[in-house]
């Protein structure tokens, strides 16, 4: 082997000086990925469309999230994000004990509907010991216990043209100087009508608390932490997301998540 | 034959080596594993703890890796956790930058993309850079398989088998041997990452998506839970970036001008008395 003569070791050096410049350089140069409305950023974006689009057409509407024994349920829900919304509205509903809340369904239905807790509490229940996967990374198993939210959407009789449905919740995510940001995110249809979507009012065969969303938390179980709204009041069917925040179809959305969550 | 002599016994022939296909699957790879890795770390600090189990232990311990910043006595220092064992690592892990502007996460900033922390951009060139890799790995996988670079380079054949003990010596001892095909050691390690390595990573990435458990649930059956595949994902990812290390290096020491050449332009300078073939150049 003709070439450079050099030592065994200066060689492992210079390899990992070489190694360690390419991590390296990752420090701030690709900082401008961050820019919400970078040219760049649009382009890397179309892969969370196209995985919407994959595993829409791979995975069928009906199949189901795993559901677990109840021996898996070895902690607490962890919960995350608001865990004590000061709205003044959830405030007094939270003062009474829920007991004038009301969920409504309007939008894009032949018949806007509400109901009461009680009513939703009396309807055909489901229960499912799930798995909770948060964004940052980290699973908690427990047990929800709701009314599925097909049913319900079916009584409001949904309209041909509405493509997702919206969430509307009473919590205050974030408190700025211009006024408290409300939660808020939304999916498509498959994702409301599917047979796991429950507006879920028990955890772990207890009554909701207040720190995972009482008094309604939709489940939606095919995808991450951030599509489950806690604090849910209105459910609004659209055919547009653009209308809603900042337009991205959510408050996590909103600040550069994906939309679709379920990866 | 009269060919033959026209090289200089000091000399090998210059072969073909690398095909058009080899060569930009190559690089395409280079560019996602460097993007994946720093934004996957980008990921790893929103939640810098790795479990084994279905679920992260909150009220119970199943974790086998953390990072953390605690406060001591001497101020603020970074610990990670492995398997039970805990190390000061204040400055890499658990808490770097400068005295004056510390960071308290995982890895440092100068390791993720972006350097500041921000999951939902980690995310979008994760997921980019993960649909081009499959789609490249799918490419490479089908070329590979038609112009026969597979099974003439990456399987591991009973000759390779015995032919292991001799290469492991020859790169112990920094003597090696450039054929028109790759050493025992060399397809032991290529074979290792595309038909190991790579298969893992991308599936126990898959295992994470609540959306792919529904239509596979075998993912968490054959990984044993959601929190293990992330686990594994880790260690595949540190096994990739080991294998990077040594391909870098071995790169250096063999002849990086010949090496190089043979990824960009497929033209590979072999070792003296490799006989020639049609189509090699002097």
């Amino acid at each position: 082997m003709s070439g450079i003569q050099l030592t065994r070791r200066g060689l492992l050096g210079l390899g990992a000086t070489a190694a360690s410049s390419l991590i390296l350089a990752g420090c701030d140069q690709f900082d401008f990925v961050g820019e919400r409305d970078g040219q760049v950023r649009k382009i890397l974006e179309q892969a969370n469309v196209m995985t919407y689009q994959v595993q829409r057409r791979l995975i069928g509407a009906q199949t189901l999230a795993r559901e677990y024994s109840a021996s898996e349920i070895r902690q607490g829900q962890r919960p995350n994000g608001s865990t004590d919304p000061t709205t003044p509205d959830y405030l007094a509903l939270k003062a009474n004990n829920f007991a004038d809340y009301k969920l409504k369904v309007t939008g894009m239905v032949e018949q806007e509907v509400s109901f009461s807790l009680d009513e939703l509490r009396n309807m055909p229940a489901r229960s499912q010991i799930t798995r909770h996967d948060c964004v940052e990374g980290w699973s908690c198993i427990a047990k929800w216990t709701g009314t599925p939210l097909g049913p319900i959407l079916d009584m409001a009789r949904v309209k041909p043209q509405a493509r997702f449905a919206v969430y509307h919740c009473y919590d205050n995510i974030q408190k700025t100087l211009s006024g408290d940001i409300i939660y808020y995110t939304s999916s498509d249809l498959i994702d409301a009508y599917h047979p796991q979507s429950i507006l879920s009012y028990g955890l772990n065969d207890q009554v909701l608390p207040v720190a995972n969303g009482a008094p309604i938390r939709l489940r939606i179980e095919r995808a991450l932490g951030y599509k489950q709204p806690k604090y849910l009041h209105t459910i609004e069917l659209v055919d547009d997301l653009s209308p809603f925040g900042k337009g991205k179809g959510g408050y996590w959305e909103d600040t550069g998540y994906d939309w679709y969550g379920g990866i | 034959m009269s060919e033959q002599t026209a090289v200089p016994a000091s000399k090998g022939p210059l072969i073909y080596r690398q095909s058009a296909w080899t060569r930009v699957t190559h690089w395409i790879w280079a560019i996602c594993l460097f993007f994946l890795l720093l934004s996957g770390l980008q990921i790893f600090n929103a939640h810098p703890s790795l479990y084994v189990g279905q679920q992260s232990g909150f009220e119970f311990d199943n974790a086998v890796l953390s990072m953390s910043a605690v406060n001591t006595d001497a101020g603020p220092r970074g610990r990670t956790t492995v398997l039970g064992y805990t190390f000061d690592t204040t400055g890499v892990f658990g808490m770097s930058g400068s005295a004056d502007r510390p960071q308290f996460q995982g890895f440092p900033g100068a390791a993720t993309i972006p350097s500041y922390r921000d999951l939902g951009t980690g995310r979008v060139v994760h997921f980019f850079f993960g649909w081009v890799f499959v789609l490249t790995m799918f490419v490479w996988f089908l070329a590979s398989f038609f112009n026969r670079h597979i099974w003439r380079d990456i399987i591991v054949k009973p000759k390779d088998v015995t032919g292991l003990p001799k290469d492991i010596v020859d790169h112990a001892t920094l003597r090696f041997h450039h054929g028109r095909s790759y050493t025992p050691l060399q397809k032991v390690a290529y074979f290792g990452v595309f038909f190991i390595l790579f298969p893992l990573i991308i599936a126990t990435g898959l295992t994470m998506s609540p959306g792919m458990d529904s239509m596979f649930p075998w993912l968490l059956d054959i990984f044993q839970g959601r929190q293990t595949a992330r686990t594994i994902h880790f260690v595949v990812m540190s096994l990739l970036v080991l294998f990077f290390v040594v391909h870098i290096i071995m790169v250096i020491i063999a002849n990086p001008f010949n090496e190089l050449r043979s990824m960009i332009t497929g033209w590979y300078r072999a070792s003296p008395g490799t006989p020639l073939n049609e189509g090699d150049k002097p």
